[in-house]
């Protein structure tokens, strides 16, 4: 533990400035949706750092010299055909998935280097299932504070307030003592949510977290989601919802075949796309 | 048939029970420990520790219990060049011998956990030892304990062979009463009746331990089409 706390108060490669994260946490109230802050523009050094990234599953090209930017206070939407490489350039961001080449860097780690260890870097990161993954044999409650009390050693009582902060946000307080199995797939999905902010992350990575649900239920966690936007947290979702794209996205990215075919503002994206392929994918869905 | 020679020689028989119930908690216990360390073992990326855990797996699993208490009782004194007592040899041998099978009873258990548990507790910032301990070990128990009671049981019998490197347990004791009263029906109907009990309770409780345990986590399960319902 005691390498992973010296790694974590550490000096950001790009600006020799110690790094200090627990400044730049974004607070855990409850944002009321007119009275959420202005977006941050685009300031300072990009929180997710891609350049020339490439990956192979065996000998299939997933990632194809994939240069990206995000910035903190993004939102940035990454859409495209299934098999596109979408939800694999989200999970090599925490690195649930390794780059063969190229170089990523993460809230100043980079990522890309094998010997960096990626652990405290997840804890910076909150990441939303397709499947939700909450754990089947925990409450909701302890589903929530089970990370910082194991990897920020918060207080069992902190981490109780806290999760129960988490709750009311979601919309669902009265599910704390449930089991997931008692829940539907949308307060499942919301639960997981609260989890990843639990942690109080810089940075929130959805992988199509609506794609399992209900159409009942999309709305209930696309609310939750729209609602984090305007706090200003860093989001990267990999989605096909094209509605929450066009309202919430400050980018969209467009994958096919393991490249990063067009990207751009939704106007741009969802108005006047360039690229043929994408065209061709807009006329699909839309 | 006559009751009469069980109730003269319980108290004899008790003795040999109470042997046959430290060799069994004893070997089970160490066995348990084990077996989890070499399950994880065979699961490990690194060859150089799965390799060697699934050799010692295969090893034991190919090869008779009673080879096995004769080898390390026979040929352990010979490499280590003093005897040992039969007692700590067949705990030794039981193990062993078990280890190998609740090892894979581990693996198998490990690996029905779906990943996305383990890449949900790995982004939260867990590390990899915190994830097996409060992710994914608490939910293979519960899956375990069906077949991990039941090579309880299969212990719990075949401590009996133990008798041959002669430790004083039930089997042992009920043999010398045979010796000594040529009651054969009425001393081995008791004995089998007392391995039985044993045996069936353990089965009972492992079937409330699963119910417990699985409490909230899966109530769907009581939905779940039976004969019975249909």
């Amino acid at each position: 533990m005691t390498s992973h706390q010296q790694s974590y108060i550490s000096v950001c490669p790009h600006c020799r400035q110690p790094i200090t994260p627990s400044d730049e946490r974004p607070s855990l109230e409850v944002v009321q949706a007119d009275s959420a802050p202005a977006k941050p523009q685009r300031n300072g050094e990009p929180i997710i750092s891609f350049r020339q990234v490439n990956k192979w599953f065996g000998k299939l090209h997933v990632l194809k010299d994939i240069n990206e930017d995000i910035y903190p206070g993004e939102v940035v939407v990454i859409i495209g055909p299934s098999g596109s490489g979408k939800s694999t350039m989200l999970r090599c961001i925490n690195r649930l998935e390794t780059i063969q080449s190229g170089r990523l860097v993460v809230d100043g780690y980079e990522i890309s280097n094998p010997k960096v260890n990626i652990t405290p870097v997840r804890a910076e990161i909150g990441m939303v299932f397709q499947h939700f993954h909450l754990y089947p044999h925990k409450t909701v409650l302890e589903n929530i504070m089970l990370a910082p009390m194991k990897v920020r050693k918060i207080p069992q009582t902190e981490a109780k307030s806290i999760a129960l902060e988490l709750l009311k946000k979601v919309g669902i307080p009265e599910k704390a003592e449930a089991y997931p199995a008692q829940l539907s797939g949308g307060q499942q999905q919301r639960v997981a949510i609260a989890r990843g902010l639990a942690m109080r992350p810089k940075i929130m990575l959805f992988d199509e977290p609506t794609s399992a649900l209900d159409p009942e239920m999309i709305k209930e966690v696309l609310d939750v989601m729209k609602a984090l936007a305007r706090e200003g947290m860093t989001m990267v979702v990999v989605t096909h919802e094209m509605g929450f794209a066009r309202e919430v996205a400050d980018r969209v990215l467009f994958m096919d075949g393991g490249s990063i075919i067009e990207r751009g503002t939704p106007e741009h994206f969802f108005v006047n796309p360039v690229e043929e392929r994408t065209k061709a994918f807009l006329r699909q869905i839309l | 048939m006559s009751i009469d020679v069980i109730t003269r020689n319980i108290p004899y028989l008790y003795e040999g029970f109470k042997v046959t119930l430290q060799l069994a908690a004893i070997s089970i216990t160490l066995s348990f420990v084990f077996g989890t360390i070499f399950g994880m073992a065979r699961l490990s990326k690194y060859r150089i520790i799965s390799i060697p855990a699934t050799i010692y797996i295969e090893i034991v699993r190919g090869t008779p219990l009673i080879m096995v208490i004769f080898w390390i009782f026979f040929l352990i004194p010979v490499l280590i060049g003093h005897p040992i007592q039969p007692f700590p040899s067949a705990v030794a041998a039981f193990t062993v011998f078990t280890s190998a099978y609740i090892a894979e009873i581990v693996r198998s258990g490990i690996k029905s956990i779906p990943v996305g548990q383990v890449e949900a507790a790995l982004s939260s910032g867990l590390t990899y030892w915190q994830t097996m301990r409060y992710i994914v070990l608490p939910q293979a128990l519960t899956k375990m304990i069906p077949p991990l009671v039941g090579q309880f049981i299969s212990l719990f019998k075949d401590t009996s062979l133990a008798y041959i490197i002669g430790v004083m347990e039930l089997t042992r004791r009920a043999t010398i009463v045979n010796n000594r009263e040529y009651k054969s029906f009425e001393i081995f109907t008791f004995v089998a009746l007392v391995y039985f009990v044993v045996c069936f309770t353990m089965s009972k409780y492992a079937r409330y331990l699963e119910k417990k345990r699985r409490v909230g986590e899966d109530h769907r399960t009581e939905e779940k089409y039976t004969p019975a319902n249909a």
